[in-house]
């Protein structure tokens, strides 16, 4: 890759803001301002970002429970998603999908998803629809370890190499699935080893490790784009949340926290362009503000909008229905 | 209007095909929609071993080619979810589910996203897509490859649900689905495949949601859908006989269903017979008599009567099957006790 240094700032801007976003989220939860339940990102956010600097917005992704970094990296409007969380009428979806479902069809973020693995069919739909009409799209299908004990992600993984369709399987490893460990919910040594079953590449890679990813869906995207066909890539990560905000992580021991934050992605990312000089400490101090107060506004925006109106309960059902 | 007889199978097989001309964006995929696909003795690519497990999409593959005629691995959550997803990025796909009973293995993607996307997404997505999927008793094929389930799929927001009984309405009604911008099942009775009618050359619609009098009449109201709506008509030859006029009301499609060409057609008669092949709980039938009862109970002359299958799975031996199966006879008898 090019490191530029403008294409740095970007990514660095964009991993600050899913982590703001999602420290904001916890903090609002746990006062008790948000309504539902939250799955929040905070240190996956190489992966998003890693995978996302090679999409355009005509490009599609499908996300998960967890997907408001998906929708970060994709560009999906950031007052938008605040309001979203919060049930209000300026949201995403209009207050009418939650955390769980924010979406934005044409920027090509197909819906965060509540069920586990139901991601990998409609990326298949997505890669058929380009596939079809002959463009050069491609889907990136996000997917957790636990999703990867599902039937429809081999399914589609089948599905998608039988068809030759233009889609990047990226999982998201954070180790576990919802409380149970992925050693012990994955009978294979690793999840990239299944792509030889559907012979296609796979590969794992360090999900805390922004390069080692970006390099990695550089390959995959680009294949895909050539008409080569479909790529799995593990991201071997973590959460610093529960599966949900409140889960008290009794599975989590504290050394692991400790090794974990000692591979936060950010710092990471921060601590190899300051050491290659690629920016400034100042420059990035200057973007932890700014988006600071992007989601601050965020905030603002969605506690100031109204509740969608009791008549949309009814509304956006059917396009048209006698 | 050009018309000439063809079969169930040949107005569907029709509907298709007109509308993938139409309409590059249409594809359909399936197992087996195709057959036989890419192997090397079959003499072209486009060439077809089968055309779907029963015929019907037979000669859409050599026409249409293989990127819009797609065979599938036996993945029925990959591809129905491959439509949810195809559809709300810019094509028409339609999917067959060989039979309904397999909705199990794929259900998910039909009541969690294709009906739900919409919704969730606050109306900025749509997903115009058509399931056709086999329903129905009668070809011996036992518990899991006989039943109608429509009723399950009427229970879901945001799905629409077509059972077409003649050629005519199959080919109308499809054509209207595949255009349609919510996602549509469509069910086909396989033991109508072969029957016959009037069908003309060109593509027309119908509107979904518009029941269809099949036959007019002042004594007794048959509310019905697919095979039923036949024998639905045989039985009300016979009771003709005997003095009793009945009227058939074909739903054709049971989401949306036309309220009012049944309360209208209660009101005349002031007697409702529900003739389902469906089980019977929480069903098709319930429903119709559920509306009824609440707003035409003061029209009726009689309890509300549901003819369905009995609440068990459809049995394998012919003779049970038959037994299984609402018969002419029972909807005679019964719209007869009405009637006393």
């Amino acid at each position: 890759m090019s490191p530029t240094k403008e294409k740095m700032l970007d990514v660095y801007t964009t991993m600050v803001k899913i982590r703001k976003f999602e420290d904001k989220v916890a903090e609002l939860f746990a006062g008790g301002k948000l309504p539902g339940f939250v799955h929040l990102y905070a240190g996956e956010e190489a992966i998003a970002l890693g995978v996302c600097a090679h999409l355009t917005d005509r490009d599609y992704i499908t996300s998960t429970h967890r997907g408001h970094g998906h929708c970060i990296a994709k560009g999906v409007d950031i007052n938008g998603m605040m309001a979203e969380v919060y049930g209000k009428a300026t949201g995403s979806c209009k207050g009418k999908g939650g955390s769980m479902h924010i979406a934005d069809v044409h920027r090509g973020m197909l819906g965060a998803n509540g069920i586990v693995g139901a991601g990998g069919p409609l990326a298949c739909g997505s890669g058929l629809t380009a596939k079809t009409l002959g463009t050069d799209q491609v889907t990136v299908c996000f997917f957790g370890d636990g999703a990867a004990e599902q039937g429809t992600m081999h399914e589609a993984m089948n599905l998608a190499c039988c068809w030759n369709l233009p889609v990047v399987f990226v999982c998201e490893n954070n180790g576990y699935a919802e409380s149970t460990p992925w050693g012990y919910h994955c009978a294979a040594k690793s999840i990239s080893d299944r792509a030889v079953a559907y012979d296609m590449p796979g590969v794992t890679v360090d999900g805390t490790d922004f390069f080692a990813i970006y390099e990695a869906a550089e390959e995959a995207i680009g294949r895909a784009r050539r008409g080569e066909g479909p790529s799995l890539i593990e991201c071997r990560a973590f959460r610093y949340y529960g599966h949900f905000q409140g889960d008290a992580m009794l599975y989590f021991t504290e050394e692991e926290k400790a090794h974990n934050r000692a591979r936060d992605p950010i710092e990471r990312f921060k601590k190899r362009v300051l050491e290659r000089k690629l920016v400034s400490e100042e420059e990035l101090t200057k973007i932890d503000a700014k988006a600071a107060g992007i989601i601050e506004e965020a905030v603002e925006f969605a506690e100031k909008s109204p509740y969608p109106d009791n008549k949309e309960v009814l509304t956006d059902v059917y396009v048209s229905y006698p | 209007m050009v018309t000439r007889k063809i079969t169930f199978r040949q107005a569907i097989n029709e509907a298709m095909r007109l509308e993938m001309r139409r309409d590059p964006t249409v594809i359909l995929f399936g197992e087996d929609v195709a057959g036989g696909a890419t192997l090397p003795h079959m003499e072209g690519e486009n060439k077809e071993a089968w055309g779907g497990v029963l015929g019907v999409s037979t000669g859409l593959a050599p026409e249409f080619g293989r990127n819009r005629v797609l065979d599938t691995p036996i993945s029925e959550s990959a591809f129905i979810g491959a439509a949810v997803g195809a559809a709300s990025t810019g094509l028409r796909p339609i999917a067959e589910l060989m039979f309904v009973d397999f909705l199990g293995v794929c259900f998910d993607q039909i009541f969690n996203q294709g009906a739900k996307l919409r919704y969730m997404f606050g109306g900025k997505a749509q997903v115009p897509m058509v399931i056709r999927t086999m329903i129905g008793a009668g070809f011996r094929a036992a518990a899991q490859h006989s039943e109608c389930l429509y009723s399950i799929f009427a229970h879901i927001p945001g799905l629409k649900s077509v059972i077409a009984s003649t050629p005519y309405d199959a080919k109308g009604l499809l054509t209207t689905a595949i255009r349609d911008n919510d996602p549509v099942i469509f069910f086909e009775h396989k033991v109508l495949y072969d029957t016959e009618g009037e069908v003309p050359e060109e593509a027309y619609t119908i509107p979904l949601g518009v029941a269809d009098v099949k036959r007019e009449g002042k004594d007794v109201t048959i509310v019905t859908v697919g095979r039923m709506v036949h024998f639905s008509l045989e039985a009300a030859e016979k009771l003709a006989k005997d003095g009793v006029n009945v009227e058939v009301v074909d739903l054709r499609s049971i989401s949306p269903m036309d309220k009012n060409t049944i309360l209208n057609s209660v009101k005349k008669t002031h007697r409702l017979v529900v003739v389902d092949e469906d089980t019977p709980r929480c069903s098709l039938a319930t429903d119709v008599v559920a509306l009824v009862a609440e707003q035409a109970f003061d029209y009726l002359d009689a309890p509300c009567k549901m003819v369905t299958a009995p609440h068990t799975p459809v049995p394998f031996s012919p003779s049970l099957e038959d037994a299984y199966i609402p018969s002419v006879t029972t909807i005679v008898s019964t719209v007869k006790s009405l009637v006393r």
